[in-house]
C-alpha cells in the first residue's frame, strides 16, 4: 500500500514538473501571464530568417522595442504555431502560406489585418484574394507562386499551345531517341493534387463551388461528379495506358533531375524548380502549362505567402504595425525575392525586380488565370482521396470508380 | 536475470554475489557523488517552484515540494533501501510511460482538434474578433494613442486626425473634437501632443497593447474606430456579437442566430451551418464509437488488422532468423579470420538513419528509374501492386532490423557454455539436434523478451510503412484504406488528413491500438513463461 501511494504521488510530481518544464501546457497555461520580456517574435522558415532579422532590428529601433526572428522549419510552422497559440506563448507574426488561413482562423490563432485602400491597392488582386476568408483580411502578402511550363530551348524552340501538342512534340523527340520521357510531371504512387490541378482544370473538372458572395462552397464539392469524371477520363488519356506521357513512376524526388539531365524536354513545375536548372546549365524558357485542345483553360493553383499576425501574442499592437506599415514597403518585398526568387506580391516591387529577371513576368503571367489555393478548412479532405484517385486513373484503372470513390470519400470526412 | 540464474545453475559455477546492500557508503566519492545528485534535485524542485508560484498553482509548488523532500528523504536516510534502487526508475517510467498512456486515454474521450482547441470563451472571442469588419465608406485616421492622466492606469484616449484635418479624442464615451489650437501636429497630421491628455510612448504602448488591440471608440449603433497598428485608425463594425440570454451569436448583417450547441462544442445555426471556431468539450465515447461504427473503417478493419499482425510478426521472425543465422556463422570455436570487419559490416544498417535508408529504398524501388528494376532487368511496378509491395516492405524492414538481432544473438550466444553443445554432441545428439534442443532453449530465454518488443515495436512502425509506400497502394474503390497500411498510418489518415488534426479521435483509435498490443504482448510473454518452465 506504501509503495502505491508513493508512487501516485511521484507520479502527480513528475508530471507537474513536466508540464511546466514545457512551459506550461494544459490548463496551467490559461491562468499564467504572457511573459512581457517587450520582445516581439517572428517566426519563420529558415530560408527567409536571415533576411528578416535587418528589417526587423530597423522595425525595432524605430519603435524603441527589441525584434527577435526565429527559425522554425517550414513543414513544422504551422502545427507549432497553432500549438503555441493554443498554450498561450505565441509569436507576434508568423511568415506563412496563405492557404494555411482556413486553419488558422478556425483555430482563433490570427487576427485580422486592416490595409487602407491605397496600400491595397498597390498588391496584386490574386495576392489579397488569396489571403482573403470569409470576406475578411487575414494576412499581409509578399510573394505568390504558380506552376508553369518550362521547356527546353535547345529540343523545343516553340512552346505548345495543347497539351495535346506538347505530347506529340515530347513523342516525336523520344522517338527519336534524344529524350527518354514524354514530359516530366510529378504523379508518384499517392498521385499529386497540387500538379495535376492545370490538367484537371483544362479537362473541365472542379474542387469546390462559389456561393453568392465568391466565397468557395464546401457543401458544392466538385470531385465524384459527371464533370469530375470526364476530366478524368481525358488526363486518363495521357496516362500509362494512353499516351504514357502522365506515370507514376515520376515523383517529386526525380521529376526535376529529368529535366535538368535532359532526359525530357518538358517540366511542369514552379519556380522553386529554376534554381537547379540554372545550376545545370539546361535552357529553359517559361510559358503557361498548356491545357487540352477543345478543352477550358488549364488554370495552376497560386500559392501566397504571407505575413500573418497572431491574436494571441503580446505585442499585437506592434505585430498590425509592422504588418500594415512595413510589410507594405517595396524595399523589404525585394529583399525577400533576392532571398528566394518568387514574384512578389506588392506590383511596385514586382515591376523593380522583374526588370532583372525576366522570368518573373512569365511566371506571373502563367498564373494570371490561376486559382488561389483554396485556404478553407475542407481542402485538408481534398489531398489524399484526390491525388488516389489521380494515380489509379493514371495506372488505367476505372475511371469512374476511382473518382466517384475519391468522391466519396472526400465528402464523409467533410461532414463527418 | 533468469538467464543468468539459469545456465548459472547449469554450469555450476557460483551465482554471482549481489552488490554490497544496506551497508552505508562511506567512500568521499560517494559522498560527493550523492551530495551533488542531490543538490541537482534540489535545483530543479526551485527551477520548477517559480513558474507555479508565478501562475498560483499552489497545488503544483505542494506536489514539487512533496517529491523533493521525499527524494531527500528516501536517499539521506539510512532506511528504505529497495527504495532508493526504484526511485529513479519509477519516476522515469511514471513520467515517460504511464502518463503519456493517460494523458491520450483523457484525450480520446473529447473532441480536441482542430477548430476545437480552445474553451468557449476564447470561440467567442475569435468569433467577434473575425466579425469586424471596415463599415462602408469608413473614414482613415491617423492615430496617436494617448491616455487621460497617468500613462500606466488613466483611460485610454485615442487622438484621431480626420483626412480632412479635424481632430478628434476617441475615449469609451465616443468622439469628442477637439480644438487645433491645443495641440501640436507632425506634418503628416499625426499628433504629437495635445494638452489635458498623456501621449504614450512606445513603451507605454507596448505594455498596455492587448488593451489597446481591444479598444473600440463607439461612434453609434454598434460601430467603433479602432486602432490598425500604432499610427492608423478605421471605423469598424463587429457583425456577429455573443448574447448571453439565449447562448447564441447573432449575426446583425444576415440576421441568422447560431445557437450554442454544447454537445458538440460549436454554435449551429437552424439550418446546420456551424461556425468554424468551436470548443473543447468532452464528447464521452464518440471517439471510439465513430471508429468502431464507421462503415469504412468496417470494410477494411480486419484486412488491416491481418496485414499489421502479419508485418509486425513477418518482421520478427525475418529478422530473428536472419540475424541468429548471421549470429551463428560468426560464433565459430576458432577465431574466424576477418570476423570484425564482418560485424562491423553486419551492423552498417543499423548504424545508417532509418529515415534516409526507407526513402532510399523506395526510391529504388521505382518502376521505370529505380535501381532494382535496372540491375535485374524487369519492369516490374514494386510499390504498385499489393503483394509484391508487402514482400518490398518485409525486405526492407528486414534489412533495417537485422542488425540489431545479431547483435543481441551475439552476445546471447557468448554467454552460452560451449560445454553444454559439447555435452550434447558426445551423448550423440546431432548439430542440428543439439542446437534445437540446447542452444535455442536457452538462447529464447534471453531473446523472448526482445522478440516480443520487436513485434510491439513493428506493430506500430509508422515510419518503414509511411516512407516508403504511404500505406498504397490503394485500390481505386477505396481511397482511405491502403494495402500495406498499418492501424497507425490508417489512423493517421484519418485523423490528421481529412479536417486537420483531430487529436480526440486519434487518441481514441490509439487507445484501441494500444490495447491490441497489450494484449498480444501479454499472450507472448505468457509463452515465454511457460518456456522458462520447461528449463527450469
Amino acid at each position: 500500500m506504501k509503495f502505491r501511494s508513493f508512487s501516485v504521488l511521484s507520479g502527480i510530481a513528475v508530471l507537474t514538473l513536466l508540464a511546466t518544464a514545457c512551459g506550461g501546457g494544459g490548463d496551467d497555461s490559461a491562468s499564467s501571464e504572457q511573459s512581457t520580456d517587450g520582445a516581439m517574435v517572428i517566426w519563420a522558415d529558415p530560408n527567409r530568417t536571415d533576411v528578416l532579422i535587418p528589417y526587423a532590428e530597423r522595425f525595432g529601433e524605430a519603435h524603441g522595442i527589441t525584434v527577435k526572428v526565429e527559425s522554425i522549419p517550414n513543414e513544422d510552422l504551422q502545427d507549432n504555431f497553432v500549438t503555441a497559440h493554443q498554450a498561450g506563448s505565441p509569436p507576434d507574426l508568423v511568415v506563412g502560406a496563405h492557404d494555411w488561413t482556413g486553419n488558422l482562423v478556425r483555430n482563433g490563432a490570427i487576427d485580422p489585418v486592416q490595409l487602407p485602400q491605397e496600400v491595397a491597392d498597390g498588391f496584386e488582386q490574386v495576392a489579397l484574394d488569396a489571403v482573403t476568408f470569409e470576406g475578411q483580411l487575414y494576412g499581409v502578402p509578399y510573394a505568390m507562386e504558380n506552376l508553369v511550363l518550362f521547356r527546353n530551348t535547345d529540343l523545343v524552340p516553340e512552346a505548345p499551345d495543347t497539351i495535346e501538342e506538347l505530347i506529340k512534340e515530347g513523342k516525336k523527340l523520344k522517338e527519336s531517341g534524344k529524350v527518354e520521357e514524354i514530359m516530366s510531371l510529378q504523379v508518384g504512387s499517392e498521385g499529386d493534387a497540387y500538379h495535376i490541378y492545370p490538367l484537371y482544370t483544362s479537362a473541365g473538372g472542379y474542387l469546390f463551388g462559389k456561393d453568392d458572395e465568391g466565397n468557395l462552397d464546401p457543401s458544392d464539392m466538385g470531385v465524384g461528379s459527371e464533370s469530375s469524371i470526364k476530366a478524368f477520363e481525358k488526363i486518363a488519356e495521357l496516362g500509362e495506358k494512353g499516351e504514357g506521357a502522365l506515370k507514376r513512376s515520376i515523383d517529386s524526388q526525380n521529376a526535376g533531375p529529368l529535366f535538368n539531365e535532359a532526359k525530357t524536354a518538358f517540366l511542369i513545375s514552379g519556380p522553386w524548380a529554376i534554381a537547379d536548372m540554372k545550376e545545370a546549365g539546361i535552357p529553359y524558357e517559361i510559358s503557361p502549362v498548356p491545357g487540352f485542345a477543345n478543352g477550358d483553360e488549364a488554370r495552376p493553383f497560386i500559392g501566397v505567402q504571407a505575413f500573418f499576425v497572431a491574436s494571441g501574442g503580446a505585442n499585437k499592437v506592434f505585430a498590425q504595425e509592422f504588418a500594415t506599415n512595413f510589410v507594405t514597403e517595396t524595399e523589404l518585398a525585394v529583399a525577400l525575392y533576392e532571398a528566394d526568387p518568387r514574384p512578389p506580391a506588392l506590383t511596385a516591387a514586382l515591376e523593380k525586380v522583374s526588370a532583372d529577371d525576366p522570368d518573373l513576368l512569365k511566371i506571373v503571367e502563367a498564373g494570371a488565370n490561376g486559382d488561389p489555393l483554396p485556404a478553407i478548412p475542407e481542402m485538408a479532405a481534398i489531398w489524399g482521396p484526390f491525388g488516389q484517385a489521380e494515380a489509379a486513373v493514371i495506372a488505367g484503372e476505372d475511371v469512374a470508380e476511382a473518382v466517384k470513390a475519391a468522391g466519396e470519400a472526400i465528402s464523409e470526412q467533410i461532414g463527418g | 536475470m533468469a538467464r543468468n540464474t539459469v545456465t548459472g545453475a547449469r554450469s555450476g559455477a557460483p551465482a554471482p554475489t549481489s552488490h554490497v546492500r544496506g551497508e552505508p557508503t562511506t567512500s568521499l566519492l560517494g559522498l560527493v557523488v550523492k551530495i551533488g545528485a542531490l543538490g541537482l534535485a534540489a535545483a530543479l524542485a526551485v527551477w520548477a517552484a517559480f513558474p507555479l508560484i508565478e501562475a498560483a498553482n499552489w497545488v503544483g509548488v505542494g506536489i514539487v515540494a512533496a517529491v523533493t523532500a521525499l527524494i531527500f528523504y528516501v536517499y539521506l536516510s539510512p532506511r528504505h533501501v529497495p527504495l532508493k534502487y526504484l526511485l529513479p526508475g519509477t519516476l522515469l517510467l511514471i513520467a515517460f510511460q504511464i502518463l503519456p498512456v493517460l494523458y491520450t486515454v483523457s484525450t480520446s474521450v473529447t473532441n480536441f482538434g482542430d477548430g476545437h482547441r480552445g474553451d468557449k470563451e476564447q470561440a467567442i472571442a475569435a468569433i467577434e474578433a473575425y466579425s469586424v469588419v471596415r463599415t462602408p465608406d469608413s473614414p482613415q485616421y491617423t492615430l496617436t494613442v494617448a491616455a487621460d492622466g497617468a500613462p500606466d492606469t488613466g483611460d485610454l484616449v485615442f487622438l484621431l486626425t480626420a483626412a480632412d484635418g479635424t481632430v478628434y479624442a476617441g475615449d469609451a464615451d465616443g468622439l469628442t473634437p477637439l480644438d487645433p489650437d491645443d495641440l501640436t501636429r507632425e506634418a503628416s497630421g499625426k499628433i504629437v501632443d495635445a494638452e489635458g491628455y498623456t501621449v504614450l510612448t512606445t513603451a507605454q504602448i507596448n505594455e498596455r497593447s492587448d488593451e489597446i488591440a481591444d479598444f473600440a471608440v463607439p461612434t453609434g449603433d454598434g460601430t467603433g474606430i479602432r486602432s490598425s497598428g500604432l499610427s492608423m485608425a478605421y471605423e469598424g463594425q463587429a457583425t456577429r456579437t455573443y448574447q448571453e440570454d439565449c447562448d447564441c451569436i447573432v449575426d446583425s448583417v444576415t440576421g441568422v442566430t447560431y445557437t450554442a450547441d454544447n454537445v458538440n462544442g460549436s454554435f449551429v445555426s437552424d439550418d446546420g451551418q456551424r461556425l468554424l471556431q468551436g470548443w473543447r468539450v468532452n464528447v464521452g465515447f464518440d471517439n471510439f464509437l465513430r471508429f468502431v461504427t464507421d462503415p469504412a473503417t468496417g470494410a477494411s478493419f480486419l484486412s488491416i488488422l491481418a496485414w499489421n499482425i502479419g508485418f509486425a510478426a513477418g518482421t520478427t521472425l525475418l529478422v530473428f532468423v536472419v540475424g541468429l543465422g548471421l549470429a551463428l556463422l560468426m560464433h565459430t570455436r576458432t577465431p574466424l579470420r576477418g570476423r570484425t570487419l564482418y560485424r562491423i559490416l553486419l551492423v552498417l544498417p543499423y548504424a545508417m538513419p532509418s529515415f534516409a535508408m526507407l526513402l532510399l529504398w523506395r526510391d529504388m524501388f521505382n518502376t521505370d528509374f529505380g535501381l532494382i528494376n535496372r540491375v535485374l532487368g524487369l519492369d516490374v511496378n514494386w510499390l504498385g501492386n499489393a503483394w509484391t509491395a508487402r514482400g518490398s516492405i518485409l525486405l526492407v524492414n528486414t534489412w533495417l532490423g537485422f542488425p540489431y538481432m545479431f547483435l543481441v544473438a551475439t552476445g546471447a550466444l557468448q554467454s552460452i557454455p560451449r560445454e553444454l553443445e559439447q555435452a550434447a554432441r558426445i551423448d550423440g545428439a546431432g548439430a542440428w539436434q543439439a542446437f534445437r534442443h540446447v542452444t535455442l532453449p536457452l538462447l529464447m530465454i534471453a531473446m523472448t523478451p526482445i522478440l516480443v518488443s520487436t513485434f510491439a515495436f513493428n506493430f506500430n512502425n509508422f515510419n518503414a510503412i509511411w516512407l516508403t509506400t504511404a500505406g498504397g497502394p490503394f485500390s481505386p474503390d477505396n481511397p482511405l484504406a491502403g494495402a500495406t497500411d498499418l492501424l497507425i498510418t490508417y489512423t493517421f489518415r484519418l485523423a490528421f488528413g481529412g479536417q486537420g488534426a483531430q487529436y480526440g479521435f486519434a487518441s481514441a483509435v490509439s487507445v484501441l491500438i494500444f490495447l491490441i498490443v497489450a494484449l498480444l504482448s501479454l499472450i507472448s510473454l505468457r509463452q515465454s513463461r511457460s518456456l522458462e518452465e520447461v528449463n527450469r
